[in-house]
């Protein structure tokens, strides 16, 4: 046992200051080459910094909604639900969302809500939306912005982020990113 | 028009084609054969055995090799327990995170030694970004542990190779140095230029657009991240893992993010290939693994992509998929593919939530950890799949009536006693540990109320869940589980400690006894291991042990569940 203790301590103490030490200045040194230097990818809505891809509540009727978030999006203590699929409290809570967005969203049937729109996502932070659902919304912000909706529909066409080189993963909107293009259409 | 599966397909080819000349350059990495890397790593090297005070000509036996292995986890774990209860007056602690309590800290230390990386704490609030940098070189060096001691094995199934095995440190830092780390700088580099953060600054305050203020927690993640994925390591650096959206900000990323997981553990094989210079042998072992790879998959993915038929029920459309615990971005079908991904091997990060699953696809996850070796962890994975070509060998020498041997080597009685040993004391952790934490919960339900997040089977499913990501070194949970308490921290740690290192040292110690023996050179009769043939019969005992041992259990949680909603 003795022959091993010392040099694999003196060994670990190596490998600390390797990998802990100089390989995250290694990386922490070339983040100051990047965007923003590192701190991810931020972008300005009406003088406010925002990080362009952690989700942000919208419950207001005049923006486009974002996903329900298990966590409230708390970007410090992020999280999902781990609601089971059978789990007949959940069940109930996804009942209710959909009954809230009918009632707020007049005119828009049942079954042209995609699940997207009433389910928390694994972060709780998702930045993201499916077309459909920001197209069933489409209605409600028209008519509390007063503006025709035809350009809304142009918004959410802009707005779509098509899937990897048009081949691959999906089809989304970033709903922060649609809501300040949404601002700024006057 | 779908654009989902063309992306996994991409991911899995993606992964083959890198992973065929990395297993070349590891195997020539485990031969001591030049590669381009010698002229930046031999300095490096010279440097880590010359402060390390280690010799690197020293030739070792499989016990001095285990010695060697078992007592510098021990130190990891010491060093570990004391940076994890003494983070709140340490340095780099931007957000004033407090010092973890001793049980969690116990579970969380034995975690990331033994590269499971079970987390019952959440990184934002639960370390500082010293505790995060730690963790780090867990990461790092229980992965190159991993693959130095499958190096050691495959030294031992070389031909006429009469105990020489090489050293264990000298083995263990090349695996380091010259397959994770260059690896790993350029993940993080790519992850860095693709929106992940590296910064040392702590939490920041922002206001959203609809005027709620927020704090956003960072740290130094993109260097996190690269390792955390390619050591099937998967300890995240946000609670949630990779579905969180600094850790794993876009598609791309996650293409990147998936390919990482499977990486090493596929070029291990084909290192093997390298090694004996065996390739037809590699491919066979290649192909049993990627047999049952896809028979996860796809039932996985399709289930995912049609959706929790409890919502469909509700008249709502769900042109995602089940969509609850997963991110828009990467959609139902790549979250599919991670999950099964992440848990063949034995990685455990997550881009979805799987507690959120549909029950098959859970029951999908929890297989992939209970046979925890179609590919399998770094190293270790090739180490569980050794185990059953022993038990495939031993059984069909005699159905043929022969001497069961393989590659020239005599299996006997010893051999086969490790064997079963190990291939049994998986199944005996997971199901002793669920059917404790049943019976604990069952008797006293509202002393343990705080358990469970989902009622019935699927509550079940949880605890069975734990004890499987425990046992199989995954780190992956049904996250619902309430798992921060004495009962959770303890007897995980203990099954993460007793299911890393006796399945190192019953595979080692068989081929430290098998290449000691005389070998006995190939003739007409001999039992040919590369074959379909043999393939299929590797295939059958695994399937058999598995579904004998967790069959039962898998019918009370996660089947008893599909029935009720479907």
């Amino acid at each position: 046992m003795k022959t091993n203790i010392f040099p694999a301590i003196r060994l670990t103490l190596v490998c600390l200051v390797f990998f802990s030490g100089v390989y995250t200045l290694m990386i922490w040194g070339a983040a100051q080459l990047a965007p923003n230097n590192g701190e991810g990818e931020l972008l300005n809505a009406n003088e406010k910094t925002c990080y362009a891809n952690v989700g942000q509540k919208f419950t207001q009727d005049n923006y486009f909604w974002s996903r329900p978030s298990a966590v409230d999006y708390n970007a410090a203590g992020a999280g999902g639900s781990n609601k089971g699929p059978s789990n007949p409290a959940y069940l109930n809570d996804v009942q209710a969302r959909i009954d809230t967005f009918l009632v707020h969203n007049p005119g828009v049937s049942r079954a042209e809500i995609p699940s997207d729109l009433v389910t928390a996502s694994g972060s709780g932070l998702d930045p993201h939306i499916s077309r459909q659902a920001a197209v069933i919304q489409v209605k409600r912000i028209a008519r509390v912005r007063g503006i025709a909706e035809g350009n809304i529909q142009q918004l959410i066409l802009s707005n779509t982020e098509k899937p990897l080189l048009g081949l691959f993963g999906t089809e989304r909107i970033n709903v922060l990113r649609l809501n300040i293009a949404l601002d700024n259409l006057k | 028009m779908n654009t989902e599966i063309p992306g996994i397909v991409l991911m899995y080819l993606a992964v083959v084609i890198l992973a065929l000349p990395l297993g070349r350059y590891i195997g020539k990495i485990f031969c001591h054969e030049k590669t381009w890397s010698d002229c930046i790593f031999n300095p490096v090297d010279k440097l880590f055995y010359k402060l390390g005070g280690i010799n690197p000509a020293t030739e070792m036996n499989w016990k001095k090799h285990l010695a060697a292995l078992l007592s510098i986890n021990l130190v990891w774990f010491l060093i570990a327990m004391f940076v994890l209860t003494n983070m709140s007056w340490l340095p780099l602690n931007p957000d004033h995170n407090p010092s973890m309590s001793a049980d969690l800290a116990f579970n969380t230390a034995i975690s990331f030694v033994t590269n499971t990386n079970l987390q019952h704490y959440s990184g934002e609030t639960g370390l500082s970004y010293l505790g995060q940098l730690s963790l780090m070189l867990w990461q790092f060096i229980s992965a190159g542990c991993g693959i130095a001691i499958a190096g050691v094995v495959f030294m031992a199934m070389k031909e006429r190779n009469a105990g020489k095995l090489g050293n264990f440190y000298c083995l263990f830092v090349r695996s380091c140095t010259r397959i994770l780390f260059p690896l790993a700088v350029v993940l993080s580099l790519l992850l860095l230029f693709n929106g992940t953060p590296m910064t040392f600054k702590g939490k920041t305050l922002m206001t959203s657009l609809q005027g709620d203020s927020v704090a956003v927690s960072r740290g130094p993640v993109a260097a996190f991240v690269a390792i955390k994925q390619l050591g099937t390591n998967g300890g995240g650096f946000f609670g949630p893992n990779s579905t969180h959206p600094l850790e794993n900000p876009s598609y791309f990323t996650n293409i990147l993010e998936t390919v990482a997981i499977f990486l090493i553990p596929i070029a291990m094989v084909f290192a093997l290939g390298y090694v004996l210079k065996r390739r037809k042998l590699a491919w066979t072992i290649f192909v049993v693994m990627t047999v049952g790879f896809l028979l996860l998959l796809i039932p996985t993915v399709v289930n995912e992509m049609n959706g929790n038929p409890a919502i469909t029920r509700m008249g709502i459309g769900q042109p995602m998929g089940s969509i609850e615990g997963k991110e828009v971005r990467f959609g139902p079908a790549a979250s599919a593919y991670w999950a099964i991904n992440t848990t063949v091997t034995s990685n455990g990060s997550v881009n979805a939530m799987h507690d959120s699953l549909t029950p098959l696809s859970g029951m999908n996850a929890l297989l992939g950890m209970m046979v925890n070796c179609f590919y399998g962890g770094v190293g270790v994975g090739f180490l569980n799949f050794y185990i059953f070509i022993i038990l495939a060998v031993f059984i069909s020498g005699l159905m043929v009536g022969r001497t069961p041997e393989f590659l020239g080597k005599k299996i006997e009685a010893k051999e086969m006693k490790i064997a079963m040993i190990i291939a049994l004391l998986h199944p005996f952790l997971i199901l002793t540990g669920t059917a404790m934490s049943s019976f604990l919960y069952a008797h006293a339900p509202e002393t343990y109320a705080g358990w469970l997040n989902n009622p019935g089977y699927h509550g079940f499913s949880e605890m069975l869940y734990e004890f499987s990501s425990a046992s199989a070194n995954n780190g992956s949970g049904f996250e619902g589980l309430g798992d921060n308490t004495p009962f959770w921290n303890i007897a995980c740690g203990i099954v993460m400690l007793v299911a890393r290192y006796l399945p190192i040292i019953g595979p080692v110690a068989i081929a430290g006894s098998l290449a000691a023996k005389k070998y006995v050179p190939e003739s007409a009769g001999t039992l040919k291991t590369d074959t379909a043939t043999f393939g299929l019969m590797t295939f059958a005992v695994i399937a058999i042990v598995a579904a004998l041992s967790f069959f039962p259990a898998l019918a009370l949680g996660p089947i008893a569940e599909y029935f009720s909603i479907y």
